[in-house]
């Protein structure tokens, strides 16, 4: 399976310009540990040192944040997309609420 | 009197939980949550617009329009309020639903863009807004408005220098536009060359700390003279949020992110100074602008 992981601007200098990467991944969390794995770089700036995923780090599947789907372990299907963004203050994705 | 005559000539408040007592070091911090719309940005969003009317760019019917990551919009929102000038704001999609509602609330209009480009999405979309449509738009680009450091010279900085008594030493604070990092630096060093001018900046481009930008990975602003910086800083989002929490919860100054950033820096700084040394940071807006983050459950 293969979903289509979408890299912020602040992210892009350690993916070699890439806007998005295909990622073979069953889950969220499998999908950012490959990135992780191809751009050993970008480590540090995903997870804290205890190996969490760092608080401020929103990851959406679609337009759902995994905060309500199981996080990390959020199954993913082929030909879904998967965004990272930085969690500035509620990170919400809509506002017509 | 006007919304906008209560801009500036904020409190400074003494920080002693952020220092050490017997270090003879004292830490301040500018309250500029305390300004009209709750942010350090009324300032500039003052200097802007009276400056539009003053050139004459600024005319009848004009619709404000700029980019911003939220309180520069607010502060532009209530000053169309209060002034009878629709505004239009080019807003990332991920910045806080306080902030969105809050414009929202004074009549104001959002147009969100891409969260992946974060604030550089939205600079570029407005500046193809507005050439697109120059004649309906006033736009202040607070990125490169000479009036944005301006109001910091003019205020932030000289309130400064007489509210310490011609006595502060060293003045840090992060930088979104560098307009109040800029001009108060200015200033400062203007009255005393001896003063020290240091720069915050997240630690990482990927990061949580709103209204502050990384310069090595964005786009830097026409107004952003690195030459006044003595020293630059990093802070992690997590610094920020932990001080942020402890501003709130034991010295009572509820207050947002940056701020946090801003006062972990300081405090980083005073463990390192001298006996006698005045410090100043800027308190930038108000915690209530965060209220759905998670970060305050930590």
């Amino acid at each position: 399976m293969a979903v289509t992981l979408l890299v912020p601007t602040a992210l892009r200098t350690f993916t070699d310009g890439k806007k998005e990467l295909e990622i073979a991944a069953t889950t969220v969390g499998e999908a950012v540990t490959a990135l992780a794995d191809t751009y050993p770089d970008i480590k540090k700036h995903l997870y804290e040192d205890s190996g969490e995923l760092r608080s401020f780090i929103n990851i959406f599947v679609g337009e759902t944040n995994i905060k309500s789907t199981g996080g990390l372990g959020t199954a993913v299907r082929d030909g879904d997309t998967v965004m990272l963004v930085p969690a500035i203050a509620g990170g919400a994705l809509t506002v017509n609420n | 009197m006007s919304i906008l005559d209560l801009v500036g000539n904020t409190p400074l408040i003494e920080l002693e939980k952020f220092t050490d007592a017997s270090s003879g070091v004292k830490l301040f911090a500018k309250a500029e949550f305390l300004n009209p719309s709750g942010s350090v940005k009324d300032r500039a969003a003052k200097s802007m617009f009276l400056g539009g009317i003053a050139d004459g760019t600024l005319s009848v019917g004009k619709t404000i329009i700029d980019s911003t990551s939220g309180n520069t919009g607010i502060a532009y929102a209530m000053i169309g309020a209060a002034c009878g000038h629709p505004v239009t704001l080019y807003m990332p999609q991920n910045t806080s639903i306080e902030r969105k509602r809050i414009i929202r609330y004074y009549g104001a209009e959002i147009v969100e863009t891409d969260p992946l480009e974060s604030t550089d999405g939205a600079f570029n979309a407005v500046r193809d807004a507005v050439a697109a449509d120059p004649e309906r738009y006033f736009y202040p680009d607070q990125y490169n408005n000479a009036l944005n450091p301006l109001a910091h010279y003019n205020g932030t900085g000289a309130e400064i220098w007489e509210q310490t008594g011609h006595n502060i030493t060293h003045f840090i604070t992060g930088m979104g536009t560098s307009g109040t990092f800029v001009g108060t630096s200015r200033r400062l060093k203007h009255e005393n060359p001896a003063i020290k001018t240091v720069a915050v900046q997240p630690e990482s481009p990927f990061h949580g700390i709103e209204g502050t930008k990384h310069m090595g990975s964005t786009i830097k602003p026409g107004i952003l003279d690195e030459s006044i910086a003595d020293a630059v800083v990093t802070v992690t989002t997590e610094e920020a949020y932990a001080t942020t929490r402890r501003l709130a919860r034991e010295s009572g100054i509820f207050v947002g992110i940056s701020s946090g950033a801003n006062v972990a820096a300081a405090a980083r700084l005073c463990r390192t100074l001298p006996s006698g040394s005045v410090v100043v940071t800027i308190l930038c807006d108000s915690g209530s602008r965060y209220i759905s983050d998670a970060f305050w459950e930590g």
